[in-house]
């Protein structure tokens, strides 16, 4: 009996990830974790540090392309953003800005700041975003991947968003709030954060790709990552006036649609999907089937 | 007097006239330099998918109807909305278009600059205060991520060990003195801030300057220069 190879990236760590995704023996790291750049902040409450705070930042080639790309350490605190973190997200984007790779490729995995470094957390993610939007202005694309055990959320999970694309795999979540954070502020009959089905279809990859919070749904494995990811090589959305207020009447389409929804099942049969109830249980290609239509029909 | 009626009155003495949508805030006031819109939310807001998407329509409609007006932001938020419903239908994409919103309106020459006048915590502070180009805040303002009991749960520091690292590091604790020192907020005494506010308009360099003066006033030692090491790697 053969053990199936898992040739997907979500059990991998950051610099296995990048290693993966990027054409072989291209990666070349920048403030790699012999520079021992750290954050000062943990080691003063006594905590673990890493030497590369937790981000792995580089530049490399994908199919013969050349990107920019960082990817967070899922094991590290839970690949929170803290001030040095914060800051080495902020220089790829910037040096994206001025030397205009082919994309940046942003491999998130993240539960947001990171509460040891709160405020200096925070403000790097306004700066981090401050840094997309001019990559962006400079014609760099920035795709995020949500492919990852923590998912996307807080701070990091709305910046996802002014990026030119999200693309995302069925175990992938994006959202703004955490399960557990809006039942601890909010009560268990808010959100019943040990109800996976209910994270899942709320949060997940299904939903994100269907209501267009993510705008591909790729399978965990490392050839379609690659090929989902240089599908948007040299696409740069432009931040014009036209794609703002078309951005705008989507998102109040959305309200107007679904706005009433208490739950995703509820929207994805709105949305004309017949028995939407299985969505959850379809498998990849029964449900961009599924999907397809719906979207096209739209 | 309520705390934006003194905050109108004191910094707009040459006339100011503001509406009230639910936990909106809307108008335009009259500087020295000229007019300026008023955008912003009250009664510590939370900021969910209705909220964000009807601010993102005011700042369309100041960006077609006021070419160049600056723009003010008063912030009174309590962050982004805690709720199943929100996050159901994606506030990560409401609060990022905001941001798109206020980033097109610089980019088309608004200045944009806030002020938090009461609270401003998290995600709502991220989005209304943050993405201004300059940010003020009036003394008895309270600005944070999280209070030190939960915070303290959540990371399982003892609480007297964060209170007592409060006192020695703007890093983590609330308070708006924190974010002076890292580079977030301007230091501007409360009598002072209609006269800072007139300069602030009238700049036209929006460079993001936060890291430089988080390292200039001491409060952030290493951003800066990561930032730079890393472009100029």
């Amino acid at each position: 009996m053969q053990i199936e190879h898992s040739i997907g990236i979500r059990e991998l760590s950051a610099r296995e990830r990048i290693f993966k995704v990027l054409d072989k023996g291209t990666f070349e790291e920048i403030l790699p974790p012999s520079e021992r750049v750290f954050s000062p902040h943990l080691k003063i409450l006594g905590l673990p540090i890493a030497f590369d705070d937790g981000i792995v930042i580089g530049e490399g080639f994908i199919k013969g392309k050349k990107i920019f790309i960082a990817a967070q350490e899922p094991g590290f605190m839970g690949g929170a953003v803290g001030e040095v973190h914060g800051a080495k997200l902020t220089g790829i984007l910037k040096r994206a800005a001025e030397k205009k790779p082919s994309a940046v490729v942003l491999i998130f995995d993240t539960g947001g700041v990171r509460l040891h470094e709160a405020n200096a957390g925070l403000i790097a993610i306004s700066e981090i975003q401050r840094a997309m939007f001019s990559a962006r202005k400079a014609g760099v694309p920035l795709i995020v991947l949500s492919a990852g055990s923590n998912g996307i959320y807080g701070g990091i999970g709305i910046i996802s968003r002014c990026c030119d694309y999200v693309i995302i795999t069925e175990e992938g979540r994006l959202s703004v709030s955490g399960p557990e954070v809006i039942e601890s502020q909010k009560g268990v009959e808010e959100f019943d954060a040990r109800d996976r089905a209910l994270v899942w279809r709320t949060m997940g990859g299904k939903h994100r790709f269907l209501i267009n919070e993510a705008q591909c749904f790729v399978q965990d494995d490392v050839e379609k990552i690659r090929d989902a990811v240089s599908n948007y090589f040299d696409k740069p959305i432009p931040l014009d006036f036209k794609n703002l207020k078309e951005e705008h009447a989507e998102l109040k389409e959305r309200i107007d649609k679904y706005g009433d929804s208490r739950d995703a099942i509820e929207i994805w049969g709105k949305m004309g999907i017949d028995n939407p109830q299985d969505v959850p249980s379809l498998d990849f290609d029964a449900f961009v089937k599924v999907a397809n239509k719906v979207l096209q029909h739209e | 007097m309520n705390k934006l009626e003194a905050l109108c009155h004191k910094n707009f003495p040459l006339g100011h006239k503001i509406s009230i949508d639910g936990d909106m805030i809307f108008g335009e006031a009259t500087l020295s330099t000229g007019p300026v819109s008023i955008l912003g939310t009250i009664n510590q807001a939370s900021i969910g998918i209705d909220l964000a998407f009807s601010m993102a329509s005011k700042v369309i409609e100041i960006i077609e109807k006021y070419p160049q007006r600056p723009i003010i932001i008063l912030v009174d938020t309590q962050g982004q909305k805690l709720s199943k419903r929100d996050e159901l239908l994606g506030n990560t994409g409401y609060l990022s278009h905001l941001s798109k919103c206020f980033e097109y309106a610089r980019d088309n020459g608004h200045r944009i600059i806030s002020i938090i006048y009461n609270e401003a915590v998290s995600g709502g502070y991220l989005a209304l205060g943050l993405i201004a180009d300059e940010s003020f805040a009036v003394s008895d303002a309270q600005i944070r991520v999280m209070a030190l009991p939960a915070m303290s749960r959540i990371t399982q520091i003892p609480l007297d060990q964060l209170e007592e690292l409060c006192n020695s590091s703007p890093i983590f604790g609330p308070g708006i003195k924190n974010y002076i020192a890292l580079g977030a907020i301007e230091d501007v005494a409360d009598e002072n801030l209609c006269i800072e506010l007139e300069k602030a308009v009238l700049k036209t360099t929006n460079n993001d300057t936060r890291a430089k003066s988080g390292l200039e006033r001491g409060g952030r030692n290493l951003a800066y220069s990561v930032i730079n090491s890393v472009i100029d790697a």
